[in-house]
Formats: structure tokens, sequence, C-alpha cells
């Protein structure tokens, strides 16, 4: 590291091929949702018995499937959904991410003691059996999706930021603050939530991830979308039928969901490097493997974010 | 094994494109108790990985390193790990991490013995208990049978000088080795290992950045600065009258910042307290 | 260890009355009347009366939770609504398609991922070990689904190897051809799974062999990789032990989507089709049972990995 200056936290997230890869994909996705929104090849829920099954072409760019509609009309029209739970679960997990911990990391006793027995239970539940439970009792639809997903994950989130804010909470700056007479909110504002906001991007980047993994799970079981929205789980469950026929067409709503699915993988990886000073550039190498805790999510039982136990001495000092 | 004398000549050692030694000679006699000083990253924990093989993997290595008549650089992995443990013996400068926390610490300190050497269940114990005796642990009944995080930093740092020395080694590595300890402790444990590398037998390679801590224990004195060894001699003369302003900026470390002329370089000051900040506390102890 | 297993079981029980009360207050709270919800629409009016003194809906909300907690530690948790069987006897019976393939499914990345995460660290400059690691990050991005129906077109309608789909009626008293419909399913799972576990043990391992005790196994005449297999992994061991219950629980649900996809009649299949049908009686059973099975899973690893570690075992009074 030879450079003049050291680079900004953006600098070495755009700087990083991993980083620009997910930007580039997820700049990919927000353009085409918002190009749908006035644009589209044509009408993704236009169908046709004359027009089923037909071979890629320049009127149909991925063809058409068996109701024949414009695959690729149906491919762009639900990065809509994606974007739409994607934001929707940031927003929601991320806030109750923060509420959760600050209050069992910080709380009077009687608050943090019954909500960490809380976030432990809550952790257990996984995000997919909450909203099978939410879809039972209200039914399904997008909203279940965003609130299992936000919910399941912001326990995790706040589980995990609990941990970092206790830990900064005994840092002798911080205890500093504190006997220099700072209030209890200005040390929050100034000293901890600024120290724990590079885990909290960066557990909000893999969840964020998670969340389109669950919304193509629960859209396939049919607790998603409702059938009038073209959503890329539910095109992989409309094409389960045919795929001995027409194996091709389920190729691209799973390629789609892999590809952002990855590209928020990465951006977290990415982020972690290029907000933690402590790491500088010596890891990059390493990087595809750095830090396994906080990119343990379950992709498939969505069981949000893992304790993240150190590889060494595990939960010695849980 | 018997004492070899250690030779080294020429030894250049580069990792990842940067050299990091540059053509270091020295000896050291049977017997004899060697030690090496400098700030952090002046190389000297590096010459002492190089000796005994430990280097990070892709360290290209040059020169000459000869233990008795064998000459250790160019040896394959397998070759190095059956002088290691047998020959050669280490002592590091954190017990509590150069410790394997998941075994008992009587097998730990009989490991390079039952490596090198063929022995029984019995042998083994007995070879445990004398050891922890040596060493000086009182009870050693309780301390072979104890976990490292059972005992005391100080008991931690003579277990592990315990298993160094196992195999009765010619030369004994010792990196820092009172660093991390209790001043109270740190005394006891430099006494041990004078006491067991009195004669002609094991020889001492001892690692500081203190010159206090090496005035109690070593003859001769390697001073290093920036992968170079700058000055060397009986310690009590480099003690007395330093040559090299390294090593002026040392003893003035040691002494505290009171001592009149003998300004630190800020290369040196830089170093001197990346080795101070190291220095923990085991209250433990 | 005897005050640990104590305090662990009363977390435990207290974990599992919070669960039960979670999931009653969300399918019982509801906006609306819950006779009317399972009854649906065309119920006449009779019918729905009929369907509340049965259930029990009358009743205050604190006995009918009391009720059904009881019930459900003494195994009795009635009848469903819809097919008239005991609720806790069709769960047995789904059980042993959905235990099953978790146990396979989780060997299947246990195979995976330990032995490529230990070589993918010890060699981790290797261009393979690269790439391990890059299709591991790329697999874990994988929908379940997706990588279900790949499977599908490529080993059963291309080369022909396994069935698409179902499960013998027979059951168990065919278990070759059971294994056979389950292979697919657990495969999907598994290795999507491993991927993750991959990374996880690959990072563990790259820990011990940074650990400087292991350098210490070393200085006493071990090569490295002597050193990484007597000093390094039994603590790499204790850490994938202390995700085991995690990662069961992962493939317990992931189950849910992949017995539909393959057409299994398991619990996460039976879920999925009570909750389409509304009964939500049994829902709220099924959705106990597995949580409760999730959190007693995380409690035995707790124990187990007590027992295995030793600096646990005397550390009784921390946080």
């Amino acid at each position: 590291m030879t450079r003049s200056a050291p680079p900004t936290a953006r600098g070495r997230l755009i700087r990083s091929p991993r980083g620009l890869f997910s930007l580039v994909v997820l700049a990919l996705l927000l353009s085409a949702a918002l190009i749908s929104l006035v644009w589209l090849p044509d009408d993704p829920n236009f169908s046709s018995a004359y027009r089923a099954w037909l071979p890629p072409s320049p009127e149909h760019w991925l063809g058409t499937d068996g109701s024949g509609r414009d695959l690729a009309s149906r491919l762009i029209a639900g990065s809509r959904v994606t974007v739409l739970v994607v934001l929707g679960a940031a927003v929601v997990s991320g806030a109750i991410g923060l509420v959760l911990a600050v209050l069992a990391g910080l709380g009077p006793r009687w608050v943090r003691e019954p909500l960490v027995i809380l976030i432990d239970v809550l952790i257990a539940f996984p995000t997919l059996l909450l909203a099978i439970m939410l879809a039972a009792a209200y039914g399904s639809g997008i909203p279940v999706v965003v609130a299992a997903v936000g919910i399941g994950f912001g326990v995790a989130i706040g589980r995990v930021v609990r941990a970092e804010l206790r830990q900064l909470a005994r840092e002798d700056y911080v205890l500093a603050a504190r006997a220099a007479g700072l209030s209890r909110w200005a040390v929050l504002r100034t000293h901890l939530l600024p120290g724990v906001a590079p885990v909290f991007t960066v557990q909000l980047s893999l969840s964020m991830g998670l969340a389109i993994l669950a919304e193509a799970g629960l859209s396939y079981l049919g607790f998603g979308a409702p059938p009038s929205v073209p959503s890329w789980g539910r095109m992989l469950a409309e094409t389960q039928a045919f795929i001995s026929v027409h194996p091709a067409v389920v190729l691209w709503p799973g390629l789609a969901i892999t590809l952002t699915v990855l590209a928020f993988t990465l951006l977290g990886d990415a982020l972690r490097e290029a907000l933690d000073p402590r790491l500088g550039g010596e890891r990059s190498a390493a990087g595809a493997d750095a830090g396994s805790g906080a990119t343990l999510g379950t992709a498939t039982g969505l069981i949000a974010g893992l304790p993240g136990a150190p590889p060494d001495g595990p939960g010695v000092d849980r | 094994m018997t004492a070899p004398a250690l030779t080294v000549s020429g030894l250049t050692v580069a990792i990842g494109g940067t050299t990091l030694l540059h053509d270091l000679s020295f000896a050291l006699a049977p017997g004899e108790r060697l030690g090496f000083i400098g700030g952090s990253g002046s190389g000297k924990t590096l010459t002492a990985l190089a000796i005994s093989g430990l280097l990070p993997e892709g360290a290209e290595v040059h020169g000459s390193i000869r233990l008795g008549d064998r000459e250790l650089v160019g040896l394959g992995e397998r070759e190095l790990s059956r002088v290691r443990g047998d020959v050669i013996g280490m002592v590091f400068q954190e017990p509590k991490s150069a410790l394997n926390p998941l075994r008992r610490l009587g097998r730990q300190m009989t490991e390079s013995l039952a490596l090198h050497y063929t022995l029984s269940r019995a042998q083994r114990r007995e070879a445990a208990l004398r050891l922890a005796a040596q060493v000086g642990l009182g009870d050693p009944e309780r301390i072979v049978r104890a976990y490292p995080h059972e005992v005391s930093g100080g008991q931690r740092q003579r277990a592990a000088i315990a298993a160094a020395i196992s195999a009765s080694p010619g030369l004994l590595l010792a990196d820092e080795p009172t660093t991390a300890l209790d001043v109270t402790v740190q005394r006891g444990v430099l006494r041990l290992l004078r006491e067991l590398t009195e004669g002609d037998e094991c020889s001492l390679v001892f690692i500081t950045h203190d010159l206090a801590v090496l005035a109690e224990i070593a003859e001769r004195v390697l001073v290093f600065d920036r992968g170079r060894i700058v000055e060397q001699g009986p310690t009590m003369r480099i003690v007395r009258a330093p040559e090299h302003a390294v090593t002026r900026a040392l003893i003035a470390a040691a002494a505290g910042p009171a001592v009149p002329g003998a300004r630190p370089r800020s290369t040196v000051e830089d170093g001197a307290r990346g080795s101070d900040a190291e220095v923990r506390d085991d209250c433990n102890a | 260890m005897s005050r640990f297993l104590l305090v662990r079981a009363l977390t435990l029980a207290l974990g599992l009355v919070v669960a039960s009360a979670i999931i009653f207050a969300a399918l019982r709270l509801l906006p609306g009347d819950v006779a009317q919800i399972i009854g649906g629409t065309q119920a006449s009016p009779q019918q729905i009366e009929a369907l509340r003194q049965q259930l029990g809906l009358d009743r205050p909300l604190l006995a009918q939770y009391l009720d059904w907690l009881f019930g459900a530690a003494t195994g009795r948790l009635g009848d469903s609504v819809v097919t008239g069987t005991p609720i806790a006897t069709e769960i047995a019976q789904k059980a042993q398609v959905t235990v099953p393939l978790t146990v396979y499914s989780l060997v299947i990345a246990l195979l995976v991922a330990v032995p490529l995460g230990v070589l993918g660290a010890y060699r981790r400059h290797a261009p393979t070990s690269r790439l391990m690691s890059v299709l591991g990050v790329v697999a874990a991005a994988v929908p379940v689904v997706w990588a279900g129906l790949i499977g599908i077109v490529v080993f059963s309608t291309w080369l022909g190897w396994l069935p698409a789909q179902g499960f013998p009626r027979s059951g168990w008293e065919s278990p070759l051809s059971a294994i056979r419909s389950l292979t697919l399913p657990a495969l999907t799972i598994g290795l999507i799974e491993g991927a993750i576990l991959f990374r996880f043990v690959k990072s563990a391992t790259l820990g011990a062999l940074g650990a400087e005790h292991l350098r210490t196994a070393m200085a006493q005449g071990r090569t490295r990789l002597q050193a990484l297999i007597g000093h390094g992994l039994p603590g790499v061991g204790l850490s994938i032990v202390s995700m085991l219950g995690l990662q069961a629980a992962a493939l317990l649900v992931g189950a849910v989507v992949v017995e539909q996809l393959f057409a299994l009649p398991g619990l996460g299949r039976m879920l999925v089709s009570d909750v389409g049908n509304r009964d939500l009686i049994k829902v709220q059973s099924t959705l106990f049972v597995l949580t409760g099975v999730i959190l007693i899973l995380g409690a035995l690893v707790d124990v187990l990995h007590r027992l295995m570690d030793p600096r646990l075992r005397v550390e009784e009074d921390q946080e």
C-alpha cells in the first residue's frame, strides 16, 4: 500500500472487482424495474394460445411460455417485485434490527434480559415458517413476504449488532466519553451508532440477498405475489410442469435470481472490507472466505444470519 | 541430543518480494546464551523462525544455517520437522495462545518427546511429572491433568517451557517469553531459563525488546534494526558502551526518558513504543 | 455441568412457551372470526356455530391456549377439521419422510463441506481452492427451487437416473426406492446448504491454521499437515458441532420447499396444503412441532458442545 492518500470506503468499494460487479448488477436491476414502469417489450400478462412456447426471436427475446406470455417482459416486470421486496425487507429488518439491538444491548436490565430471550427464540423461528404462519392468518401477498422477511432478518441483524454494540460500549474511548459527561443518547449518536454502522450495513446487504431467495421460495409455494403480478419466484412455479419439454424456460428467472442474490452477497463482502479500516487492502486475496460468521445466512431454510461464532473458540464469550 | 553449535552465514529472507533479513551472519557456541534485541519489525523474531524453519509459506531463504554439522536451509518440511522439537525447542511470547486449549498440559508438555521417541503411556506420564517438577510447577499431579485455561499465566509459560525442553534440545529459541507475564512472574521464568541452559548441554537464543531483561540472561547480544545486525558484543559491553545509535535508543527506552544525551531516533522510538503496546498484564499470575 | 443442564432446560422450556404463544397469537388473534375463516364463506351459520363448539373457540382465549399447550406437551393435538384424523398421527406419519430427508441432506452437506473446506484452507493458494470458493459463493446464491428443477431436468429427464417426483406408496417398506426418491431432493438442499457450510468450514480451518498453538505443534516436530490434523481439526470440529443445530434446522425448513417441488408426502407439503385448506388448528400445531424440534435441537447441540469443549466445562458462571 504505497498510495499517497488512504482510499475512502467508497473508493475501496468501487476498486474491488466484487464491489464493482455487485454495484453494476444492482444498478441494472434497479433500472430494469424503473424502465418497466413506463416501457416493456410486450404486455407481461397478455396470453394467447396461438403463440405458446415460441422460441426466442427479435419479437420475443426469450420466447414465450405455455400461455403465450412474453418471457422477457415477464422477467423485466418481475424485477419490480424483487426491488419492492428487497427495499421493504431492508427498511423493516433494518428498523427492527437497530431498535432491538439498542434496547437489548444498552437498555435497562428489565428490558434487556427478556429481549435477549425473545431474540433467541425468534432466531430459531425460520423465516419461511414465519411467512407461512402469516400467510395462514392473513392471506398471501407481498406484504406478508416483506413482513416475514423483515422480522426474521431484523432479529438476526439485531442479534449481531447487539453483540457489536455491547463490545463497543466497553471500549475505553466510549467509557471516556461517558466519564466526560456525555449523555447516554449523545454517546450512542456520536460513538456507538457510527461504530456499528459497518456491521449493520454488511448485515443489511446480506439479508437483502436472502430476502430475494425467500421471495422466490414463498412465491413458488403460492404465498407470495398474486398470479396477476409477474415475479421471478412465480415464474419458476409456472414453468415447473413443463420443464421436461421446455427446460430452457426455467433458466431465465433462476439466473436472474441467482445473479441478484450473488450481487448482494458480494456487495456484503466488499462492504465489509471497504468499511473496515483495520482490514486495509491486505485481505483482498482471502476475500471470498473472509469472516464466515456474518456471511452465513442459510439459503435453504432461510434461518436468517447465524450468530457468527468466531472460528476458534466457539461461543466462549457469548 | 547433544549440544550443537549454530552457525548462520549470509542469511537473507524475502517474503512477498520484500527482503526482510539482509545477509545476517553470526555464530552460537555450545551452551552459550545469546540475546536478540531490537524494536518490532527489526527481524529478530523472523531470524528465529528461519532457524526453526517456521517461516510463512512462500518465504525465500538464501544463505546458510548450520546446526552442528547439518545444513538446515533447503531441507524439506519432513526433515525439518525431525529437527524441530528434538534438536531445537521453542518458547513463544503468549503461552495462552501458544498452548492448545483443548489438550491437557501433561500431554502437551511431552508432545515433542512422544513425537521423536517411542514412549509407553506410563513413560510419558512419568516424563510429564518429571518435566513439571523440573520447570518448577508445584503440584505436578494436578498440573499435568489441567487444561491451559485452568492454570495461571506464569504456570502456562512454565508448561510451555517444559514442552520446549522435553526432548532435551541442544538449542532453545525463546521469543519474548517474559513479555506477556506479570513483572513478579517474569523473574522466575528468567531464572528457570538460565538454569535450564546452564552448562554446555543447551544453548539459548533469547529474543526481547527489553535490554534490562536481556542483561539478566544473555552473555552476548545481537542488536537488530530493519533486518540487519547493527551491533554485537558481550552484554556488559553493549550496555555500558553502546556504539550504534539504535542500541543507545534501546538503552534509553529501557532506562526511561530521563537519561540525558540519549535521544532516540524517531524510527526506533516507534519500534520501541510498538513493542511496549504488546506488553499485556496477566492478572491470573 | 448439572447447573448448566438445568439452566439450559429452563431456557428451552421458556423458549417453547414463547414460541407457542407467538404462534397461537398469530393464528388466533385474527381480525375476524376464526371459525368463519376455517369454515370458509360457503359454510352456513349453523355449521360455523358447530365448528365453534367443536373446536372450543367459544371459550376464553387463555383457556384455549393452555388447553392446546398442555395437549401438545402430552402429545394430544386434537383432530384435523378437514380430514378428521388425529393431528399427532398425521404429523408422525409425515415426519417419516421429512426427518429422513433432513438427515440425508445433512449428511450430504457435511460430506461436501468438511473435506473441501479443510482442503480449501490448507491449500488456500491453489487455483482449485480458489475455484471452489467461487463455486461455493455462487451455489449459496441459487434458489432451492431452481436447483431442484435443474436437477430434475438433468438427472431424471436427460439421464433417467432418478425419479423426478413422488415417493413410493408403500413408503419405507421398499427402502431402496424410498431412498431413490429422496436422493434428488436431498442433493438439492444438501448441496446448497453444503456450499454455505463450506465457507464456514474453510474459514474455521483458516483460523485454526493461523492459531499460535499450531505453530507450537510445528515447533515440537510436526509438519504443517500433521499439526493441522492433530491440533487444528479438533477445534474446527467443535465449531462445526456448534453449528449443527442451525444447519439441521435450515435443512428441515428447506424441506418445506423441496417437498413441494418433488411431491413428497412430508410435513412441509402437508403444512402448505393445510394453509390452503385453512386448517388453522393443524397449521398451528405443525408450526409448533417444527419450531419445537428446532429449539430442542439447538439445546441438544449446546449440551453436546459443552461436553466436548474442556474450556466450557468449568466456566460455570459466565454471562
